[in-house]
């Protein structure tokens, strides 16, 4: 005798405790094995671009700050680099300095919640309360610099809107020495834990060439194994004069490419942030951080695509100019877009408790993916 | 490592007519503008093509390029007729490491390009995304649905001339 089985279809969100933000997954499956994942979003869609097309250049810089809001500074930093670009401003040596301290301490802040919240996924609280801890120090870092925790507009076309304060080099490298012990800390706590190791190793396996034609970049790219890093292979800003590595999946525990992998590759990357610190803290040259700032941003006509590597993969900005004070087209391709876009090919054959370990490695923000 | 020049002649000798001309007049980047029907065969060779290799789709993004005919009719109301969208492809080639810029243009009464989806799997969103805001339609795109705005949503808002609505499902809209 021969037993029927059909499809079933069970809606995950969008309210839902893994989903981090307000995401719907259709899951369609055959008892629990996952066939397809189609992700509903939208629900966070605010006209980023619509918006962009009526306002100034400037004044489009508050807007990307809402985008990934767990790391707004790197979002004003491709902006307001792709307007140079299109402008061929020259930046002060002072002011490279600090973007780049600033951007690396936002990275560190959102890999912290990234890791903190994917144990908080699979059922490990304490890390989460750890992480969100030592977050906050970074959090009070940039504060006191510019007035805001989490939507900074700190990064200005041409500058930044504050020079930093003068405390900010030596709580920059406390928090370095504070922060370097704790990541030791969190491996016991979490990354070889048993338990999540189970739950993560040889789960949503991505081979190298599939993710590079899924579009995924990043942590979540070098998680399966791929050396590509823009700040090395594309280098922006002034990462080339820094000594750091680009660390990449290797399969510790389990297959390359798989969850653990990508979590992995984050954790090592909170060292190679901290080195990049320490390496720029100590070098930052005087001067005005806002001699360069232009009195009217006007680029001349022309169109450029600029990437950065923020902390979720590559973030691109598309600007056209029409030669107006306002930009004639803003296109983000925002890096969790497009590693949503794959979960349908990566979860594919797992089982239905894999999807939530999945979706948490790939760490999304609905922000920046609705807009 | 090739440079655009370079990579449009290439292409010029493989697809003739498909592949319009280069435009490196503007700043930054020059851009090849080709045929928007031939689209995903000249992807399919720039991807499996020995000395490009261009396994990587960085960007794709709808444009509509706000070059229509103004029309101001008598009671003031300006209607913009004709005109044209343009889609850019940004690749990347993560092996050699070269950039190129492609560029197809369609007309606005009729716009329909050729889905890259077979080649690069990253565009199957993006593709969405300039479905969803501009109406730019994408022939044998797998699912081609709305993304970002619900499914029954009228008109595609990054349209130069979309104008807001003022009403939805039936209930005003307050502004």
């Amino acid at each position: 005798m021969s037993l029927r089985t059909e499809e079933m279809v069970l809606n995950m969100g969008p309210q839902h405790p893994s989903t981090h933000g307000v995401l719907r997954l259709e899951l369609v499956l055959e008892g629990e094995v996952v066939h397809d994942v189609k992700p509903h979003i939208g629900y966070l869609h605010r006209c980023f671009e619509k918006h962009a097309e009526a306002m100034t250049y400037p004044q489009v810089i508050p807007y990307t700050d809402r985008m990934d809001y767990l790391a707004s500074m790197y979002n004003n930093f491709g902006y307001v680099e792709a307007i140079e670009k299109l402008m061929e401003i020259e930046i002060p040596e002072r002011v490279e300095y600090i973007r780049v301290i600033m951007g690396e301490l936002q990275r560190i802040a959102s890999h912290m919640v990234a890791l903190g919240t994917y144990g908080l996924d699979l059922g490990a609280f304490t890390p989460f309360l750890y992480l969100f801890r030592d977050r906050e120090k970074i959090l009070t870092l940039f504060e006191e610099t510019c007035g805001a925790r989490l939507l900074y507009n700190y990064m200005w076309v041409g500058g930044l809107s504050h020079d930093i304060h003068p405390d900010f080099v030596r709580k920059t490298k406390e928090f370095v020495d504070y922060f370097r012990p704790t990541i030791i800390e969190l491996n016991e706590l979490l990354t070889y834990n048993k338990i999540f190791i189970e739950r993560t190793a040889n789960i949503g396996i991505c081979p190298a060439k599939e993710a590079i034609n899924l579009g995924l970049t990043g942590p979540n790219l070098r998680g399966s194994g791929v050396k590509f890093d823009l700040r090395k292979n594309d280098p922006y800003s002034i990462y080339d004069r820094f000594d750091f590595e680009i660390p990449v999946g290797e399969g510790l525990v389990g297959t390359v490419g798989d969850c653990w992998d990508r979590y992995y590759v984050r954790i090592l990357e909170l060292e190679q942030s901290l080195r990049i610190i320490e390496q720029a803290i100590d070098q930052i040259p005087d001067g005005d951080v806002k001699s360069a700032v232009p009195r009217r941003v006007k680029p001349p006509k022309g169109h450029v695509y600029h990437r950065v590597e923020a902390p979720k993969g590559e973030l691109g900005y598309f600007i056209i100019s029409d030669g107006t004070v306002n930009p004639a087209r803003v296109k983000v391709r925002a890096p969790s877009f497009v590693s949503l876009s794959a979960i349908g090919e990566i979860a594919k054959g797992y089982l239905i408790a894999d999807v939530v370990a999945i979706l948490g490695s790939l760490d999304i923000v609905l922000g920046e993916i609705d807009r | 490592m090739k440079s655009p020049e370079e990579i449009f002649e290439i292409l010029k000798a493989e697809f003739q007519d498909a592949v319009v001309e280069i435009d490196s007049e503007l700043p930054v980047e020059p851009i090849i503008i080709v045929d928007p029907l031939a689209i995903n065969k000249i992807a399919q060779f720039l991807r499996v093509n020995e000395d490009l290799q261009f396994d990587s789709l960085m960007n794709l993004s709808g444009v509509d390029d706000a070059n229509g005919e103004k029309i101001t009719e008598e009671d003031g109301t300006v209607t913009i007729k004709g005109g044209t969208f343009s889609v850019y492809y940004h690749l990347h080639s993560t092996t050699i490491d070269h950039k190129v810029v492609l560029r197809v243009i369609t007309d606005k009464n009729k716009p329909e390009v050729e889905s890259v989806d077979p080649v690069w799997k990253a565009s199957t969103w993006h593709e969405r995304e300039a479905y969803d805001m501009y109406g730019i339609i994408f022939l044998n795109h797998p699912d081609l649905r709305r993304i970002l705005l619900p499914d029954d949503w009228d008109g595609y808002p990054l349209r130069k001339d979309y104008e807001n609505p003022e009403y939805y499902d039936g209930m005003k809209v307050p502004y």
